[in-house]
């Protein structure tokens, strides 16, 4: 069950500063269960889209090197503040999840 | 917004969710694949990782700042930054070199999107941390040696 994600984002300039946090495990599939020794299945966020007012802004593309609870900050020109900032994302099992957020 | 979201994840059918992700204007179906094919993040070693994201040959710059620590304590979590200073950045990936599977995150940057990301990544071990830069079709790399007192792959 996906869990909620944070987004943060503030005006410095004309740059919108965006911050993420998504709660995941982000297991590689290559960890042992420390108990059973078997692998630990791989479960990790494969895609990120970010969007600002409906525009995308952002597509990245994850692999199990990236740490647990994924951190994501980006820098956008352009935007002001009371612009919509939209985040989803969807891992290798198909789950996803999406939060917003308002620039401020 | 919560009452949305739970409606989502009930959705029986995962192609039933994505449909209604996808009318919900949550998710674009031209959104679905971001620059790096799977097989890049796949590969076993830097160089085949490179080819399958079309790259060769990447050119040395000194526009591109990679910040990290000197030594990590805890490989499992490296804050790592990079910043382009090249003009019409498209594409920033970052590769930690010695893991299992070298490329760590691929970001494709729209027009107005700054050449920055910021994240955390997983290092398996002693390792540079390359940055490989895409702009104007064509690509430039910088690489930062991070040292790994406890590695975070596997265990």
């Amino acid at each position: 069950m996906a869990e909620p994600m944070r987004i943060r984002a503030t005006m410095a300039g004309d740059v919108a500063d965006v911050k993420v946090l998504m709660n995941h495990p982000m297991e590689t599939g290559q960890r042992k269960d420390a108990k059973t020794g078997q692998l630990v299945p791989a479960h990790y966020i494969t895609q990120v889209t970010a969007t600002i007012n409906g525009k995308n802004v952002l597509t990245a593309g994850l692999s199990g090197g990236v740490s647990k609870n994924p951190y994501l900050g980006f820098k956008v020109k352009g935007p002001k503040a009371g612009d919509k900032v939209v985040v989803s994302w969807v891992d290798n099992t198909g789950d996803k999840n999406t939060a917003e957020a308002t620039i401020g | 917004m919560n009452a949305l979201r739970r409606n989502v994840l009930k959705g029986a059918a995962g192609a039933g969710t994505v449909a209604v992700a996808v009318a919900a204007g949550l998710l674009k179906p031209t959104q679905a694949l971001a620059g790096a094919p799977r097989s890049a993040f796949e590969a076993k070693n830097v160089g085949d990782a490179l080819k399958n994201m079309g790259v060769s040959a990447p050119a040395d710059s000194k526009d591109i700042t990679i910040k990290a620590p000197d030594i990590a304590e805890n490989g499992a979590v490296v804050p790592v930054e990079i910043t382009s200073g090249i003009a019409g950045t498209t594409s920033i990936a970052l590769i930690a070199e010695k893991n299992a599977t070298p490329l760590v995150a691929d970001f494709d940057l729209s027009d107005g999107t700054q050449g920055f990301v910021s994240t955390r990544i997983k290092m398996g071990q002693t390792a540079l941390v390359r940055a490989v830069v895409t702009a104007g079709g064509k690509s430039y790399t910088a690489a930062k040696e991070v040292k790994v007192t406890i590695g975070g792959c596997g265990g």
